[in-house]
């Protein structure tokens, strides 16, 4: 197949060699090939132009561009922190704007904890640049050198005297594209890079600004709800159009296959003409769902599958010696991202132009997907982010963005707020995948692991919008011409998808990694925050915990007896010397201590945890009371900021270990509020110490999801130290802790 | 629609709407109030707690027509962002927020109790604050910034 890719006539001129007067080209696949622009940094790679990351004001201030969104993790403020320092501009005139298709930068998803890595990287050049052109500048108007120059909050002064940035910025081109060949500051000239900055985005929060998308207000819009199928794949048959339109408020009635939604003039009519609409409407539904845990995961281990070796190491020596074989399995349930805020959107259709306000982790490919499944060129569609609550991944945020425009197609062009129900979301969202995890090892008699297996079964991790083919809006499934899904598949090592964090960050002579990969999803499933590295963290490292055991060797000493990295071994060490790891200590029955150590996605930062634990063995329910975590990220943009990540991916971790799991039947998903959901509360949240290494020298890494993984498996091995119960089932709920300790004693013997 | 005249944040609101409106709808929708949000409407979440004659009420089930003369409280009347509450500057100092979405009812269950109780413990912070649901994980942060506005609204 012949692809064809359009260049910008100054890559192809200048890879060509020729200084012409040109025009846009279109050129086929091998030809741009031999023409491909050298590698920029970053996210410049893909977003080149220079004024596509900022632009100079003339008010003095600086507005950056990014094209990764808000979302409650304070990227924006990091952002504005390295913007400050490689431009010389105060924190405080940086204005940012983010993620919008008409006017930032395509930098696909805000996922996978590379924000700092790939935007971060690419303003970091990108300003460094920008500040040499106008430094350049401002050499000239001075009469001197821009070495001999220096700069103060955009003031900059040498030479005859001083000038600004804004006075320059109406000469300085930053229509250009990008070299990149101007080194940003070494970390020893940073001032902000580095501070626990305030986030920017609290004050609004806590005063009661407009802060989300569900904020919204414009002139005239309409309130709209919808009206789901009862399960995945009923079939609407009938519904009593004429009552729902003659209620009070209503604007509009939208069917289109098996999509309902409604708008209404006040937000209660629209609540109450979509229960009445939910009230009317018949359905053809199926029982088509798989068994409920434990059922589950034989059944998933049954199901048609990909199988493959995804990391092999083949012995170079033989073993000699006694060696002993040890077997067991985990599982991990269906669990939610359990938004506190459901989902929303703002959309509005005029003459042919269709507007959305979202709060996706991906407004390019949300327009894309929007463009699939409405037919709608791009060029007619603008998303625009606006926060929402915490999403831990993809949740309903791009599935209500359809909904809201099917619904505000049918207004006259008055635009649309719509916010699923509760019950919506906790029914429809894609859920983190079940998965099971077989582990094997042999353990030579001198106590070192000769040979590990990692065998997982799991659905796919992500079924983002565009992230592959088919559809992957919601109500695109449902309405009548519908798009329907493919099969996604697996995001590849070293990252790995359902296999992240399946590869042990141990030095093993001998290893084999098998994934059995289901693309067949009965429930709907994609991007937890994590995706598979919590439960396969959870089997490896609960698995070494009980190699360690059975080598009679300390749990912390066994994970550095088989580690080389030096970063890991110093974050190991870090976390036990800090919460005060005593090698041997004893349990009184109910308290216990566990240690478990990864390097999210075997590329990002390293995270070690120890867990104390309060097992009440009457009851079964477990405590965490304290979590002790060690850090290395590399070069520390903002410590609060960090700290706040991993203490959070703590707590929530506490969460879905101790507490989560979807319910469904054969036929509906049963979990439709928090009653059936709930989440760790104030009283059971553990208390949280991180400690940080912060290595100026080495480059930034994601820590959004470093610590969950980490953190379930040494609340399960601190489990396991207090009472003697292994607990490989997640989540550990008090009914089940109590079946494992009236187990334990035949276990433990 | 019946009227139905509201004392909200110091000041009479009229409104006309059916008596079993939410609050919430209202604040949010016709007084154009940011603080309280929609959460679950089945009162499981605190999102969208205001103040009812001084006690934390779920705004989410709270029908319109059982309110009467009661003072209404909502998170805006606090203070403004130059004009901090104490409750509201130790959110900002101890970053007490991820997302955000719960703050407002984590802000006003606060002040419901140390209106009543100045100098908590910990215990009674969190005990206060157990049906309010955070997803981010900033508990520790949550009760540390009571602990911060309640020390300075003492001294």
């Amino acid at each position: 197949m012949r692809t064809t890719i359009c260049n910008s006539r100054r890559d192809f001129l200048k890879a060509a060699g020729a200084i012409v007067v040109g025009f846009s080209w279109c050129v086929p696949g091998v030809l741009a090939q031999q023409a491909s622009p050298a590698r920029l940094p970053g996210s410049l790679n893909d977003n080149r132009m220079l004024d596509g990351w900022l632009r100079i004001n003339a008010n003095g201030t600086v507005t950056i561009f990014t094209g990764k969104c808000e979302l409650g993790q304070g990227i924006t403020t990091a952002l504005a922190q390295i913007a400050s320092d490689e431009l010389d501009v105060a924190y405080e005139r940086i204005e940012m704007v983010w993620a919008d298709t008409a006017r930032t930068p395509n930098e696909g998803m805000t996922a996978g904890s590379q924000s700092v890595e790939n935007s971060g990287t690419a303003l970091r050049y990108a300003c460094a640049e920008a500040r040499q052109i106008l430094l350049g500048l401002a050499a000239a108007k001075l009469g001197t050198t821009a070495d001999r120059l220096t700069v103060v909050d955009g003031t900059v002064s040498g030479g005859t005297g001083k000038t600004t940035y804004a006075e320059l910025a109406r000469e300085a081109n930053l229509k250009r594209e990008a070299t990149a060949q101007v080194k940003p500051k070494p970390s020893s000239q940073y001032k902000m890079i580095g501070k626990s900055v305030q986030r920017r985005d609290i004050p609004s929060k806590v005063t009661g600004g407009q802060s989300y998308v569900q904020d919204m207000r414009l002139p005239g819009m309409v309130f709209g709800r919808v009206v789901r199928p009862p399960s995945y794949r009923a079939q609407l048959v009938s519904f009593d159009e004429s009552a729902i339109k003659a209620m009070p408020g209503v604007v509009a009635v939208v069917r289109d296959g098996s999509f309902l939604g409604v708008a209404a003039e006040r937000e209660e009519q629209a609540i109450k003409a979509a229960q009445a609409l939910r009230a009317s409407a018949k359905w053809n539904e199926t029982p088509d769902l798989p068994p409920s845990a434990p059922g589950l995961f034989e059944h998933l281990q049954k199901m048609r599958s990909q199988d493959s070796v995804v990391n092999q190491k083949i012995p170079t020596a033989p073993v000699g010696g006694k060696v002993t074989t040890y077997d067991a399995t985990f599982t991990r349930p269906y669990q939610a991202h359990a938004s506190m805020g459901p989902s929303c959107a703002v959309a509005q259709v005029r003459d042919g132009k269709y507007q959305v306000w979202t709060h996706s982790q991906g407004v390019f490919p949300l327009r894309r997907e929007l463009n699939k499944v409405l037919g709608v060129p791009e060029a007619n569609i603008t998303c625009t982010h606006v926060e929402g609550a915490g999403c831990y991944g993809h949740n309903g945020a791009d599935d209500v963005a359809l909904d809201a425009i099917l619904v505000a197609r049918a207004t006259g062009g008055r635009p649309v707020k719509l916010q699923w129900m509760r019950d919506d979301e906790f029914s429809w969202e894609p859920y983190g995948s079940p998965m099971v995890m077989k582990m094997r090892a042999r353990l030579e008699e001198s106590g070192g692991i000769v040979d590990w297996r990692h065998e997982v079964w799991s659905h796919p991790h992500s079924t983002r919008p565009v992230s592959n083919p088919g559809g992957n809006l919601l109500a695109g499934w449902h309405i009548a011409k519908a798009v329907a899904p493919a099969p996604s598949p697996n995001i590849p090592q070293p990252a790995g998808g359902a296999d992240r964090n399946a590869v042990p960050p141990y030095e093993f002579p001998s290893q084999q990694i098998v994934l059995h990969y289901i693309t067949d999803v009965p429930i709907r499933v994609s991007a937890l925050r994590t995706l598979g590295a919590y439960a396969n963290v959870f089997a490896a490292e609960c698995f070494m915990d009980e190699l360690a055991i059975a080598a009679g060797a300390d749990p912390v000493e066994f994970r550095l007896r088989h580690m080389k990295d030096p970063r890991a071994r110093a974050v190991i060490e870090t976390c036990a010397q800090k919460a005060g790891w005593n090698a041997g200590q004893k349990s009184d029955g109910s308290h216990g201590r566990g240690f478990a150590y990864s390097r999210y996605k075997n590329l990002a930062c390293y995270v070690a945890v120890a867990a104390d634990v309060e097992v009440d063995r009457r009851t079964g329910k477990v405590r965490v009371t304290k979590a002790v975590s060690a850090v290395d990220a590399g070069l520390i943009i903002n410590p609060d900021g960090l700290i706040a990540q991993i203490e959070g991916g703590i707590i929530q971790s506490a969460s879905w270990t101790l507490k989560e799991h979807v319910g469904f039947n054969r036929q509906r998903i049963t979990t439709r509020s928090w009653a059936d959901y709930p989440i760790l509360t104030f009283p059971e949240v553990p208390a949280v110490e991180v400690h940080l290494i912060n290595r100026p020298d080495e480059r930034s890494l994601g820590t959004g999801e470093g610590s969950q993984g980490p953190a379930v498996a040494a609340i399960a091995n601190a489990v396991f130290h207090a009472t003697g119960a292994r607990l490989r089932d997640l989540p550990f709920t008090a009914k089940a802790v109590k079946v494992a300790l009236s187990d334990a004693p035949s276990r433990a013997a | 629609m019946p009227n139905y005249t509201l004392q909200v944040n110091g000041t009479a609101r009229n409104v006309s709407v059916e008596p079993d409106t939410p609050l919430l709808y209202i604040l949010r929708n016709d007084l154009e109030l940011n603080g309280p949000r929609y959460g679950c409407g089945l009162s499981q979440c605190g999102a969208c707690t205001v103040l009812v004659d001084g006690r934390p009420t779920r705004s989410c089930v709270t029908a319109v027509s059982s309110l009467g003369a009661k003072k209404i409280t909502t998170l805006e009347s606090l203070g403004s962002k130059d004009r901090l509450h104490p409750l509201q500057k130790a959110f900002i100092e101890e970053q007490a927020a991820q997302c955000g979405y719960c703050t407002n009812g984590m802000i006003m269950s606060a002040k419901a109790l140390l209106d009543k109780t100045p100098r908590p413990t910990e215990a009674q912070i969190k005990k206060a604050l157990a049906a309010n649901l955070c997803r981010c994980g900033t508990h520790n942060r949550v009760v540390r910034a009571v602990q911060r506005a309640a020390k300075e609204m003492a001294a």
